[in-house]
């Protein structure tokens, strides 16, 4: 069998990805498809790359055996990919060093980002910082009250948040804006894409920067345990922690992967965000996949107690290894992670996000019928220190 | 058969440039729409670009992409608007009508259901914004074969590659946006857009539209001296937006504004004959 090798050079995951964006963005998107597929064979970028992911972000991070979780399960193994322990707390700056890196040699002097959660913005705004970029972070003002202690860290780091109050006020919303404002300023300006989603060449790129997550989960493995997991589960939102982890594995057939969607409450109920599980293919945001969108072909709003999940689209990507059959999704509850959110920080002492907490909870699930020789890498996308706030409104607590 | 190419030919007889309004369909109540058509026409709309509104306007500013929002309270589809064309024809059946909207309503209605449909209600052109050539091989074959011409867009930053592959796929017109930036932008810039036209010449005998960033009569004369066609979107739903409770004005309002851009265009078209006697 040929090694996976996608997108085709237009971007393609089979139907899905391509460039689909407005004629002004055509010409900057070939410089930049150019851009990237020069550098990313660069020595030179690629070593200073490495350098940044080990003395800036703090890689490689380590892959932990939950033991005490694991037993308490009574199931699989389970193994936790820190990506928590990166600097800022996630892995979204993974992505944001190797475009930053890309923007500077570019000659740009302005980046700008969407972001849902935060994470991403918080990674640009750092990042933008260290290379001494102007920086403008979309965010919507749904997510901006949801997220406000990240709205201040981007602040204090020297970025200027723009509110979207349009649309729904969310993620996909301040998407809508940042192409705004790179369709305006395209000259000087670089958009820094915070998952696989977007024109090509966003999808691919942000996967091959994300993709030291699963390089290094391989060769941790390998080392610690020897062989390869039987399954890795990762949250999907748009996807970037996700396929980061699943890439330098899709060729390993025995290795299941497995995508957590947010069901937000309940896929029956509307109001989720699992575009994979509850949609259906269209276009949106540069590029076809499937989304959560009504029989008009207009975009619904989506929810999930995770406003990194909370998304209406999904990285093509994704979308063809559904299809493909290479890698299955499913859909957990805001309560469901709610729950193992509480449970891996009681347990384990450690916090994970809302959104790794969906991967969590499902986690759950499969260790349960995989049994004890088995062992499940969870990708540990970022820590939940940010969502205490919307923990505690939960138990109706406030600071 | 479309409307679009007879249209020009005409015009450029009389050596008049075109005036197309754009209206955002259902903005705001289905049943302004149709009516606010024929008072366009009136006023001296040549042809006129219907928009389809969508739930993510990505290249709209926020004039237009408030539009859609109003017009999507009323749930206003892609259907819906097709029907609003077939009820504007049976007044009148020579002024040409182009859709305007984003690809993924057309998607999920499927590309030769919307050809066919669109073709039906007497549509003539379609403008699909996050629609590159690249990507729309299968879709220009379906509207061609029922006689809709694919609009396609260019902009400050198409080279010429580009410039040759759009204008190839192109039928109708050519669009060419005339800044950086969204619709109703403030920033246009003459000189770069008549070198731009220009270039497109060189390329295309299509006729060249001109839109995004022309607001006023001023703007609308100067880009008529080098365009076929002068756009004029954001300016109108302004207007629009502004009498959102008082509805009836609506059509008397947009055509004291259209009668405007019409006497400044025709007073170039004056002006320069005179110039070249």
């Amino acid at each position: 069998m040929a090694a996976y090798a996608l997108p085709d050079e237009r971007g393609h995951f089979g139907d899905y990805g391509g460039i689909f964006v407005a004629e002004t963005l055509m010409e900057p998107l070939a410089q930049l498809r150019q851009a990237y597929e020069r550098y990313i064979k660069d020595p030179a970028f690629l070593a200073e790359l490495d350098e940044d992911l080990r003395q800036y972000v703090g890689r490689p991070t380590p892959l932990y055996l939950a033991q005490r979780y694991s037993e308490h399960i009574g199931g699989a193994r389970i193994y936790l990919k820190r990506e928590d322990l990166n600097h800022t707390g996630a892995h979204k700056i993974n992505n944001t060093v190797g475009q930053a890196l890309l923007a500077k040699r570019l000659g740009k002097s302005r980046v700008i980002a969407e972001t849902g959660a935060g994470q991403h913005g918080v990674a640009t705004a750092t990042v933008a910082a260290r290379l001494g970029l102007e920086c403008v972070v979309y965010m919507g003002v749904e997510d901006m009250q949801r997220q406000a202690i990240n709205v201040y860290r981007m602040k204090l780091l020297g970025a200027r948040v723009e509110p979207v109050s349009s649309g729904s006020r969310t993620l996909k919303d301040a998407l809508n804006e940042a192409m705004r404002d790179w369709v305006t300023h395209v000259d000087d300006t670089f958009y820094i894409i915070g998952t696989v989603a977007g024109p090509h060449p966003y999808p691919a790129m942000v996967r091959d920067f994300q993709a030291v997550i699963g390089r290094e989960t391989k060769e941790q493995f390998s080392t610690q345990v020897g062989g390869l997991p039987d399954a890795l589960v990762a949250c999907v939102g748009g996807g970037s922690n996700a396929i980061g982890l699943f890439h330098p594995f899709i060729d390993d057939a025995g290795v299941a992967l497995v995508g957590v969607e947010a069901a937000g409450e309940g896929l029956d109920s509307g109001r989720h965000a699992a575009p994979l599980c509850a949609g259906r293919p269209g276009v949106l945001h540069g590029n076809r996949t499937y989304l959560v969108e009504d029989d008009d072909g207009q975009i619904i709003e989506t929810h999930s107690i995770s406003a990194g999940l909370d998304y209406p689209g999904v990285g093509p990507e994704h979308a063809w290894l559904k299809d493909s059959g290479r890698a299955r999704y499913v859909a957990v509850s805001d309560a469901e992670a709610m729950a193992a959110f509480h449970g891996l920080s009681r347990i384990e002492g450690i916090m994970p996000a809302l959104e790794s907490s969906h991967a969590i909870a499902y986690a759950d699930k499969l260790a349960r019928e995989l049994g004890p020789e088995a062992a499940i890498v969870v990708n540990l996308s970022g820590r939940g220190d940010k969502d205490v706030h919307t923990v505690a409104a939960t138990e109706g607590i406030t600071f | 058969m479309s409307r679009i190419g007879p249209c020009f030919e005409r015009l450029q007889r009389a050596g008049r440039t075109a005036l197309i309004p754009y209206i955002t369909a259902g903005d705001p109540e289905p049943a302004v729409t149709v009516p606010l058509m024929h008072a366009m026409v009136e006023a001296g709309a040549d042809i006129i670009e219907l928009g389809v509104p969508f739930s993510d306007p990505m290249a709209e500013g926020p004039v237009i992409q408030h539009a859609c929002e109003r017009a999507l309270k009323h749930h206003i589809s892609l259907n819906q608007v097709i029907k609003m064309v077939q009820a504007f024809r049976v007044d009148d059946d020579t002024t040409p009508v182009v859709l305007m909207g984003y690809l993924n309503p057309v998607e999920i209605k499927g590309y030769g259901a919307f050809a066919q449909d669109a073709a039906t209600a007497g549509v003539d052109g379609a403008i699909i914004v996050d629609l590159p050539p690249e990507e729309a091989g299968g879709y220009i074959t379906l509207l061609k074969a029922q006689q809709v011409d694919p609009v396609f867009l260019l902009a400050p930053t198409s080279g010429d590659e580009r410039i040759q592959k759009v204008c190839a796929a192109s039928g109708g017109f050519v669009y060419y946006v005339s800044l950086r930036g969204v619709t109703g932008a403030a920033h246009l810039d003459t000189q770069e857009a008549a070198a731009k036209v220009a270039t497109i010449r060189r390329v295309t005998s299509l006729p060249v539209g001109v839109g995004f960033g022309i607001s006023d009569a001023k703007s609308a004369a100067q880009v008529a001296q080098f365009a076929d066609a002068v756009i004029v979107g954001s300016a109108i739903v302004k207007r629009i937006a502004a009498l959102v409770d008082n509805p009836g004005q609506i059509n008397l309002e947009v055509s004291g504004f259209l009668k405007e851009l019409r006497h400044a265009l025709d007073d170039i078209t004056t002006d320069q004959a005179v110039t070249t006697v």
